[in-house]
């Protein structure tokens, strides 16, 4: 096991340092972040959104944002070409689970602060059963962080990067977020923890489903 | 003591054929040269030897005291220089042996990282961003990078490239000392590089 988590957590280091150094991922999603909120807020004016509408805004930021910056993980390797380096140091396993890694944490860094600005601003937003939010933010972030590693994989090799990994994502994403704004919904309404039972299996499944399959097929992906 | 074996090695690009049939074994102490004209697929063979992309037929497999080493594992048993491949530029010169070290999950020795940049002359310029390096530099530091882990095999994919006449020297000593203990594989054009090889694959008499 010693084995695999020294080599993840050192390419997961190697992208946590490039970002701090050049800054691209981050502050390109909180600009989105910020903008996308303030849009909406002028969009609704003095409306009272409802809990079905706020649930399902929020995870439109989220996916978003997601699209925004998850990428770059794999598409930075492509235009800088040190691809085939990683290739030569390291075997596939290892490059996703640091590449997820990272994703996972820039992942968790922005929807912390989507939902503080968003709680913050929006209005009617009151999270009343915190649980079920806490357990839904964790699972959503970790089955988004998972698909959105594979597709950026995928897409980085192709030329239209920015347009295909947002049109690739939703139909493999459409599930889970349908199940994540069900149970943030829940969340807003106060229900109890054991309501969000059945979603909550739906999105580990998915997670599980979808690492599984993206720990299968990597090597194929990664190779041509 | 390493061998590689490579079987009946075809690949296609598409509905381009770029050479098939190519079957070779390589043992310890021998360099394997691989020429032939420009496109004629030397660096795609020599990936595919580094198990970076696929053949589309056959295979090459590494042998460890005749123990088959299991192909996503053979990274560990090889160094490999090309002017394509590219160290990170966000980070210095020690940084990324240090980092290559990480990944490559081995003990991080100082002592040889700053004896390799020293060799390379690259000693004096070590913290400085890889992106203000020259190009020359950059090869230097590949080398670096290629012989942190003592490799049993070197794979040189135009082992000449954006050299200077005393980089080249420095080529040329670490390929005469690697082919004491270890095997190496060349790609080239260059007649002075090809002289060094025991064995050559002339791309340009193989079946496409």
């Amino acid at each position: 096991m010693r084995k695999y988590i020294i080599p993840i957590f050192a390419i997961f280091q190697k992208d946590f340092k490039s970002e701090l150094r050049t800054r691209y991922a981050l502050n390109a999603l909180a600009m989105f972040v910020v903008t996308t909120i303030s849009i909406i807020l002028f969009a609704i004016a003095n409306e009272t959104p409802s809990y079905e509408i706020l649930a399902g805004i929020l995870w439109i930021i989220i996916f978003f944002s997601a699209m925004s910056g998850m990428a770059r993980t794999f598409v930075s390797e492509e235009e800088k070409n040190t691809v085939m380096t990683l290739h030569t140091i390291t075997t596939p396993v290892t490059v996703y689970f640091g590449k997820f890694l990272f994703n996972l944490i820039l992942l968790i860094v922005i929807n912390s602060f989507s939902i503080i600005l968003y709680m913050l601003l929006m209005p009617n937003f009151e999270i009343k059963s915190p649980d079920i939010f806490i357990v839904t933010l964790a699972l959503g972030t970790f089955g988004l962080a998972s698909t959105s590693t594979i597709i950026a994989a995928i897409i980085a090799k192709s030329n239209t990067k920015g347009t295909l990994y947002p049109v690739l994502s939703f139909p493999i994403l459409l599930p889970l977020l349908l199940v994540v704004i069900k149970a943030t919904k829940l969340a807003l309404e106060g229900e109890i923890f054991s309501k969000a039972l059945p979603d909550f299996q739906v999105m580990l499944a998915y997670f599980v489903v979808i690492t599984a399959g993206s720990y299968l097929l990597f090597d194929y992906i990664w190779k041509d | 003591m390493l061998r590689v074996e490579a079987i009946n090695i075809k690949k296609n690009f598409g509905n381009r054929k770029i050479f098939s049939n190519i079957n070779f074994t390589l043992d310890s102490k021998n360099v394997l040269g691989i020429t032939g004209k420009n496109g004629s697929g030397k660096s795609t063979l020599v990936k595919i030897i580094a198990g970076i992309i696929s053949a589309t037929n056959g295979e090459v497999k590494y042998f460890i005291d005749q123990k088959h080493i299991e192909q996503p594992e053979i990274y560990k048993y090889y160094g490999f220089v090309s002017p394509y491949l590219q160290l990170y530029e966000e980070f210095s010169a020690f940084e990324n042996l240090e980092l290559i070290s990480k990944i490559r999950n081995i003990m991080i020795d100082e002592n040889r990282i700053l004896s390799l940049l020293e060799r390379f002359g690259l000693l004096d310029r070590k913290d400085d961003y890889v992106r203000e390096y020259s190009s020359g530099m950059k090869q230097r530091l590949k080398y670096a990078a290629a012989l942190y882990h003592k490799p049993d095999l070197l794979i040189l994919d135009e082992p000449r490239s954006n050299l200077d006449s005393d980089g080249i020297r420095i080529v040329y000593d670490i390929i005469q000392e690697h082919k004491e203990k270890g095997s190496i594989i060349i790609a080239t054009n260059d007649l002075e590089d090809i002289q060094l090889c025991n064995n050559i694959i002339d791309l340009n008499r193989i079946p496409k």
